[in-house]
């Protein structure tokens, strides 16, 4: 229940206003709640005399929170490679650890694995738990889920991360349902909280316009997924020691309802833009399909690739793989081009992690340039020609 | 085949705009929608119908006011709607959510297919789907760009990848949850919209569908949100100065280390 | 302003809205370039039941009226009429079978077209007959069991791409305009043909062709209503659907003085957007009067037709030269407003003023609508 004290309430409309559901409405000076309140904490934050509260119902704090001990971390590995975000994660598990004293366990699925396990262990594991099976080739939910399940019952880690890749926001979360275990997809920061150890998981909400910090702090484990790109992956020592433990998957395990008849991996024109080093990107200011040619071009001078909004993506000019923020992917290359993107929030939450951000747009106001370290205000049609002239003649002496 | 979609009202987030001075969300102007990739789940669901046979139900979790997604998946082909109702599914993660849709999926009956929408704008959490098969015990897939095809036996589709795609084969009963790529919502029909005006919404609440008071809304969840804060601004908002050859060459200079 | 749609009326605009935003507006400027047909718009409008609007729920339709259709019609105006003229010229062909054929004929045709799983198409222009229908030279002669016809239709929309044509032809040479017959002609009926797409102007997005019977036999039922009646039938007809005409041009004028508007504010021009000049918002003012005063008038035009289907030639001739001229001059100052971007075919400010043209010379030119509205002032200061 969302609480509104009507001796604080000034009836001053704030939460009025930041209501995302339009739930609150100001009746005779007080803050009153209909229907559609979902409980979800934007007015309470922004509350100044601080009369709105929310009442969880007297949960009680189940007494066994404390047999939960460990920092796990799925590392996906797919198509004979772990995925990049697996370090990633063993990096920022490797802090969440330390800082709990406890141990971080990787949890590897697949196949002909090689010398995966040695590497996670070299990227701050202390234990990998490896499951190299032919019939983990392919991803199945199934599988993973009863495999993943299985182990966190047994071993009780007190948190569990993956990437929130295709793969890890698939059967994630059928892993969190069958332990029972509160889940926070997408998130981009975590950190310990001093007094009780517990998890903050911060993640973007409403389309990324704002951020919201989670906890678990009735259950066991706490899960999350987190966005590839986000964290940083520790540089791998090979002075690191570890535990590698192989385990045999029962006939159980091994078993899907659904089966994967094939798995068929990119062409070029359908890079994953998250590889990227270099992304020029175009937005609804390109007017035309035409204007994505010119995006191509600049994107070919520098040896990057294409990707766009949301509003390009909807227009039908590039297909949705290559969409950049909320909605599409997280991208954190080491140049971002933005290239008539007006720089809505949303984007904004794909890219804002890339090490360099241009902007190139017509409206000087645009917000894409506050999030920019370089911006030339024009029109596209004429500063990109311009652009590609200068690099190639760079590139040429 | 007996198909059931869940779908989600939202408030428009492309419209949500964070108010610069304030610093809080200019809700003004922001309108209530189905979820966009409900959806696409609906028209799946749809003309999975149409080549089939079958009905489909639409579910919603929500306040009464969501009731009017339910009609307009009414006017966009589906046959019954069933929206389940209560002050007390208030605050509900995922968890709670998808425990509450699985109370009432039981309480629909028999089905072959539910499909959903990948994730929902207002939360992206892409969790509920996922969760409501794993309680309903069923296998699920998510992330469906493509249904290649589908009989009352077995149906084959393309799950997107992050490199690629997997054409993955199930029976029934599945959950599915699918992307915008799988296809192009239909624009309601007349007929249809006049149906929707006069159906019939079936309110269901926690009492009807059996619930546990402990496992729905706040009290329900596992996660719970301690704070809500804008997004930090990132930049040096550096706009070149001088004429637009001056700044192009400045910004070539700049980018002299990328340059390879 | 308010007009006091029904709560049904109101659903065929959300309806048609959806469709102009989302299927045509994306689409018009490549439809335009191709000279395409638009046919995955027209199923999705099939889909939609538009194509049920005007026709009986006897027959699988909407039974809806003239302002249920120009409402309709005034919204696909506004993304673009050269779509809207294909949907539109379906029911023109549609309407001699509704007005003068047998339940049987109906029954035979109009469930198909309810459904939008058959598209249908009007001839009656000839290279020597277009606003003067008695210089018909298609003739059709009774030959036993059959219809045998023999001449080319010119500039007929839909052409090609419709199965169900409905075409004037003489049956007695002599007689004149009495001696003008209608018949249903199907598409794959043997003697008939279609020529080339014609290259157009504008509404480029829609369909002309010839239509070419040589010896073309068709079944002895297939004549609509009593041999003779051709003529009356045509009239009708066209009485019929000019206010749809007029509903197309408010909606080509409504897109161009959106489009004119918007840029007029955000252009900007010594210092300030271009509509702080009053040279501009005074073309911008006379825009949206005269466009008020075309809907109004269209509006009516069709209330009194649903009213008195009887008395409907006078009023659907003024709604139609009104609306049109209108939208002639609102699309002109529209690309106007826009100066050069407003020329350019990068915009879409010029495809409206092509497009506004032929509003302007189909379905009986302004000049002959002035005529029409003349004869009948004329019947009325006799009495």
């Amino acid at each position: 229940m969302l609480k509104i004290d009507e001796k604080l309430c000034i009836g001053c409309g704030i939460c009025e206003d930041q209501c995302p559901f339009g739930s609150i409405t100001i009746v005779d000076n007080i803050a009153v709640v209909g229907d559609s309140c979902t409980l979800c904490g934007a007015c309470v934050e922004v509350c100044e005399v601080e009369a709105l509260s929310i009442d969880n119902g007297g949960k009680a704090v189940p007494d066994d929170l404390e047999s939960w001990s460990g920092v796990w971390v799925f590392c996906e590995f797919a198509h004979g490679q772990l995925a990049p975000v697996s370090t990633e994660l063993l990096g920022i598990g490797r802090t969440l650890a330390d800082k709990r004293g406890v141990a971080l366990s990787a949890i590897l699925l697949g196949h002909m694995t090689g010398d995966s396990a040695d590497r996670l262990i070299g990227h701050g594991a202390d234990i990998v738990y490896r499951v190299d099976n032919p019939s983990l080739e392919l991803f199945t939910d199934d599988m993973f889920e009863k495999i993943l399940s299985d182990l966190i019952l047994e071993h009780k880690p007190e948190i569990v991360l993956a990437g929130a890749t295709a793969i890890g926001r698939s059967f994630i979360p059928g892993v969190a349902t069958t332990v029972d275990a509160g889940l926070t997809a997408d998130c981009t920061k975590l950190a310990i909280r001093e007094e009780d150890g517990v998890l903050l998981q911060t993640r973007p909400a409403f389309g990324g316009n704002i951020m919201a910090t989670i906890v678990c702090t009735h259950t066991r484990p706490q899960m999350a997924t987190v966005r590839p790109k986000v964290m940083k992956e520790l540089s791998f020592d090979t002075e690191r020691k570890g535990q590698i433990i192989d385990i045999t998957p029962s006939a159980r395990q091994l078993t899907s309802r659904i089966t994967v008849l094939e798995s068929v991996t990119a062409t070029q024109s359908n890079v994953n833009i998250q590889e990227s080093d270099i992304l020029v990107s175009g937005g609804r200011g390109l007017d035309s399909e035409k204007g994505f040619a010119l995006i191509a071009r600049l994107a070919e001078a520098l040896g990057g690739n294409v990707s766009a909004s949301r509003a390009v993506v909807d227009a039908g000019w590039i297909p949705y793989p290559h969409q950049v923020g909320q909605t599409g992917k997280t991208v954190a290359p080491k140049l971002y081009v933005a290239c008539g993107i007006s720089g809505a929030i949303q984007h904004v939450a794909g890219m804002q992690s890339s090490e360099t951000i241009v902007a190139i747009n017509r409206d000087a106001e645009a917000p894409i340039f506050n999030v920019a370290d370089f911006g030339i205000v024009g029109d596209l049609n004429e500063v990109i020609p311009k652009l590609i002239a200068k690099i190639e003649e760079k590139r040429g002496s | 085949m007996k198909i059931i979609v869940c779908i989600k009202q939202v408030p428009d987030t492309k419209d949500v705009r964070l108010d610069p001075e304030t610093n809080t969300l200019a809700r003004e102007g922001v309108e209530s929608i189905m979820n966009p990739y409900d959806q696409h789940a609906l028209e799946a669901g749809v003309s999975l119908k149409e080549r089939c046979g079958g009905e489909v139900t639409v579910l919603s979790m929500g306040p009464p006011q969501a009731e009017a997604v339910l009609r307009q998946a009414i006017s966009c082909g589906a046959d019954e709607a069933l929206l389940v109702s209560d002050r007390s599914f208030a605050g509900a993660d995922t968890w709670a959510t998808s425990y509450t849709l699985a109370k009432a999926v039981a309480h629909i009956g028999a089905y072959d297919l539910i499909i959903c929408g990948k994730q929902a704008i207002d939360g992206d959490t892409a969790q509920v789907g996922p969760g409501l098969a794993m309680r309903l015990g069923i296998p699920y897939a998510t992330c469906i760009q493509k249904i290649r095809t589908a009989d009352a036996e077995s149906i084959v589709f393309e799950r997107m990848m992050d490199d690629g795609y997997d054409v993955l084969q199930s029976g029934y009963p599945l959950l599915i949850t699918v992307v915008k790529d799988i296809n192009e919502p239909r624009v309601p029909s007349l007929r249809g919209k006049m149906k929707a005006k006069k159906a019939e919404i079936k309110v269901l609440n926690a009492e009807d569908i059996a619930a546990d008071p402990s496992c729905i809304g706040l009290p329900g969840s596992p996660t719970q949100v301690v704070k809500v804060f804008p997004p930090e601004p990132r930049g040096t908002r550096a706009i070149l100065t001088g004429d637009l050859d001056e700044q192009v060459e400045q910004l070539v200079e700049k980018l002299r280390p990328y340059l390879v | 302003m308010e007009h006091f749609l029904t709560e049904e009326q109101q659903m065929i605009v959300d309806i048609a809205r959806q469709i102009t935003d989302e299927r045509i507006i994306p689409q018009r400027a490549e439809l335009d370039k191709k000279h395409e047909f638009p046919r995955a718009i027209l199923e999705d409008m099939a889909q939609a039941d538009m194509f049920a609007i005007p026709i009986p729920e006897a027959y699988g339709g909407f039974g809806g009226g003239c302002l249920d259709i120009v409402l309709a019609l005034e919204e696909l105006g506004r993304g673009c009429i050269g779509v809207g003229t294909a949907f539109a010229a379906s029911s023109l062909g549609i309407y001699p079978i509704l007005i003068s054929g047998s339940d049987e004929m109906k029954e035979n045709y109009l469930p198909d077209i309810a459904s939008g799983s058959k598209f249908a198409a009007f001839g009656l222009t000839e290279a020597n007959a277009g606003s003067d229908a008695s210089g018909i030279q298609t003739t059709a002669v009774l030959d036993g069991e059959e219809w045998v016809l023999n001449g080319t239709k010119q500039w007929i929309t839909n052409g090609g791409e419709a199965q169900v044509y409905t075409i004037v032809a003489m049956t007695d040479k002599h007689k004149g305009a009495r001696g003008a017959s209608m018949f249903v002609v199907e598409e794959g009926d043997s003697g008939f043909s279609c020529g080339p797409k014609e290259i157009k102007m504008g509404i480029r997005a829609s369909s002309t062709t010839e239509l070419i019977f040589k010896d073309c036999r068709i079944p002895k039922d297939r004549l609509i209503g009593r041999r003779g009646t051709g003529f009356i039938t045509v009239m009708k007809t066209l009485d019929s659907s000019r206010p749809g005409i007029a509903a197309l041009a408010v909606g080509l004028a409504q897109g161009a003085l959106d489009m004119a508007a918007v840029y007029a504010k955000q252009r900007e021009q010594f210092g300030r957007p271009i509509i702080g000049f009053q040279a501009v918002q005074h073309m911008l003012a006379d825009m949206a009067t005269e466009l008020e005063a075309a809907r109004a008038l269209t509006y009516a035009a069709a209330r009194h037709i649903d009213a008195h289907p009887k008395d409907m030639s006078k009023v659907s001739s003024m709604c139609k030269v009104f609306a049109t001229d209108t939208a002639m001059k609102v699309t002109t100052d529209a690309v106007q407003v826009m100066g050069g971007y407003g020329y350019m075919c990068e915009y879409p400010a010029e495809k409206m003023m092509r497009d506004a043209k032929i509003l302007q010379i189909y379905e009986g030119t302004n000049q002959v609508q002035r005529n029409v509205i003349g004869q009948e002032l004329n019947k009325e200061y006799n009495r």
